[in-house]
């Protein structure tokens, strides 16, 4: 042995025992103050508020580097084609939120922007992002303007080597940017990796789910209002937001808040890919959405603190009011109907939330408005036609029919026709009972204090009377206690 | 004989089956876990060797080297004919051209 010489243990027990320690250099984010000790409470407006930015100042690092001040379009002929096939005949105006016109091509640049900004600021020399998604090519893009060096991991490739076209295509774009990326295999090691990258290079931990993270997307709902305000003399009655991790959807939530726009519903809506693990190896390329779908919906929904960061600033159950879900054949219509009546070639992933607004608006009157809060870009491999064709190679089916009927993994059913295409709703009060049970599984041998009761209505949303019934299911409430 | 600064994709295994992660789908547990990178060439050297690359953010990577100049050929996929059917009938149906009442 030589002295001085520390041998560091590598193996992925030993690296993930020391998560907490690499995280904490990398992103510079005390966690531990906004705890609660000793209960599952943390203080979320707090964290948001001390190591977040204010709106005002977001908007200025946003201007300086060319992100947000995205066009919002109304979408007429998908409008009228809603009103032709609705039962009565009506349907609410469908606006779009044009995001693909961001540097990178979608809103993720407003996270990113934000994350590069404070990464420059704290002196860090590079930055680190975990993620196959428009988020790689976002903190990329960011982080050419800011001279800082970029690592992208991604999950890409099954174990034939067979990769989806659509990650793919977002290597090309991060390389495109000066990134390097990092491509693996399915499974959750990739955490693994990147935070041995995080302790190899010294850099800042990117994460998705940082509160400067969370806060870029505050913009993009302030945004959206003011646009509405200006142009059309009214505040839409409900924006749909493309929910994965939730961080879209709880960044615009907080944005059309902040912007004093109180009734404004917030919808949710993924893919369905129920029945499919993301962690399969032999599953991986059956699917034809690698973002935006249940896979990831649910279980950041029902569990936010499974990030890459202690406490994940995506906490999308404090702001939706209704959770949807299409199916991958609904996205890959709607995508092509945005081609072929709106001239606008986007997505598909992106197109989530416009095959929900496209049924969501057909519930609705003719004077009212809904808005999709985002598009993305597409290019090569990233395109219905490229993700169709992939599908067929992998044996999935595609056929017309009755979209209801879709099975992921095995079928693709683009509906016959547009009246076909249903958003079907998820019971909401199921899956904030399922993060109730996640949060009150964390607390052993003890009932649930008075602390932790304020904050799972916080959370949740949920009335008194009604969390406290739910917690009596789960056996965790003394019954002789009042509150 | 591939030269050194050369552009290049390099393959390595991460983790054996043994080391992986627990609780995974039995497909997945049953695979090496593996990772691609690329960089230049360090020294001169065959495909099939194993070898080290300098990124292009100045890492210094180990791993088999399998390809020389890697390029993208991802594309935009074969034919689909339902994606015609799609557009026409929606603009039919816009057109006022299908009854749908």
């Amino acid at each position: 042995m030589f002295p001085g010489v520390r041998i560091i243990n590598n193996s992925y027990k030993a690296v993930m025992d020391r998560r907490n320690e690499i995280m904490k250099k990398a992103i510079g984010i005390d966690y531990e103050e906004f705890e609660s000790k000793g209960t599952i409470s943390f203080d979320y407006e707090r964290m948001m508020e001390k190591t977040g930015y204010t709106l005002s100042e977001i908007i200025g690092i946003q201007e300086e580097s060319g992100v947000g001040n995205t066009p919002i379009m109304e979408m007429k002929n998908i409008t009228e084609l809603a009103r032709k096939i609705s039962k009565n005949n009506k349907a609410a105006r469908i606006f779009v939120k044009d995001e693909a016109s961001n540097p990178s091509g979608s809103f993720k640049a407003r996270r990113a922007a934000t994350a590069v900004y404070h990464a420059k600021k704290m002196g860090y020399k590079g930055v680190v992002a975990a993620t196959s998604g428009n988020y790689g090519a976002a903190v990329a893009s960011q982080a050419a303007i800011s001279g800082l060096k970029c690592i992208i991991v991604q999950e890409c490739y099954d174990s034939s080597y067979k990769g989806q076209p659509e990650i793919i295509e977002k290597a090309r774009k991060c390389e495109a940017f000066g990134a390097e990326v990092v491509q693996l295999t399915v499974g959750p090691e990739l955490f693994y990796v990147f935070l041995r990258l995080l302790e190899e290079t010294g850099y800042f931990n990117a994460s998705l789910y940082t509160p400067f993270g969370i806060a870029g997307v505050e913009t993009l709902g302030h945004e959206l209002i003011m646009q509405c305000r200006e142009r059309y003399g009214k505040e839409p009655d409900c924006v749909v937001c493309t929910n994965a991790g939730g961080g879209n959807l709880t960044g615009t939530a907080r944005g059309i808040i902040k912007a004093g726009a109180r009734d404004t519903k917030v919808i949710a809506a993924s893919v369905d890919l129920a029945g499919l693990h993301m962690a399969s190896d032999g599953q991986f390329n059956k699917k034809s959405f690698t973002t935006g779908h249940t896979g990831f919906g649910i279980p950041f929904a029902t569990w936010p603190d499974r990030t890459d960061v202690p406490r994940s600033a995506a906490r999308p159950l404090r702001y939706m009011v209704r959770y949807v879900t299409v199916k991958q054949g609904e996205v890959f219509y709607m995508t092509e109907a945005l081609a072929q009546l709106q001239g606008l070639e986007r997505g598909p992933a992106g197109n989530t939330s416009l095959a929900a607004a496209f049924s969501i608006a057909q519930e609705m009157d003719n004077e009212q408005m809904i808005v999709v809060q985002e598009t993305e870009y597409t290019g090569a491999g990233k395109h219905i036609q490229p993700q169709l064709s992939f599908a067929r190679e992998n044996g999935i089916k595609i056929m017309f029919g009755d979209p209801k009927e879709e099975i992921p993994g095995m079928n693709i059913i683009l509906p016959e026709h547009p009246s076909l295409l249903n958003a079907k709703d998820l019971n909401l009060n199921d899956i904030k009972k399922s993060y109730i049970e996640n949060s009150v599984e964390r607390i052993s041998q003890r009932n649930i204090q008075d602390v932790e009761f304020e904050f799972l209505m916080e959370e949740t949303r949920i009335e008194e009377e009604e969390l406290a019934n739910i917690i009596r299911e789960i056996g965790r409430w003394d019954n002789g206690k009042k509150r | 004989m591939i030269l050194k600064g050369r552009w290049v994709r390099i393959h390595k295994v991460v983790l054996e089956p043994v080391d992986r992660a627990e609780n995974l789908p039995a497909d997945t547990g049953k695979v090496p876990y593996e990772m691609w990178v690329k960089g230049f060439l360090t020294e001169d050297a065959e495909l099939g060797e194993n070898v080290f690359v300098e990124t292009i953010t100045g890492r210094i990577v180990e791993g088999k080297l399998i390809e020389k100049e890697p390029a993208f050929n991802h594309s935009y996929g074969n034919f689909i004919p339902e994606l015609l059917e799609i557009g026409l009938q929606l603009r039919k149906i816009v057109s006022g051209g299908e009854n749908n009442q």
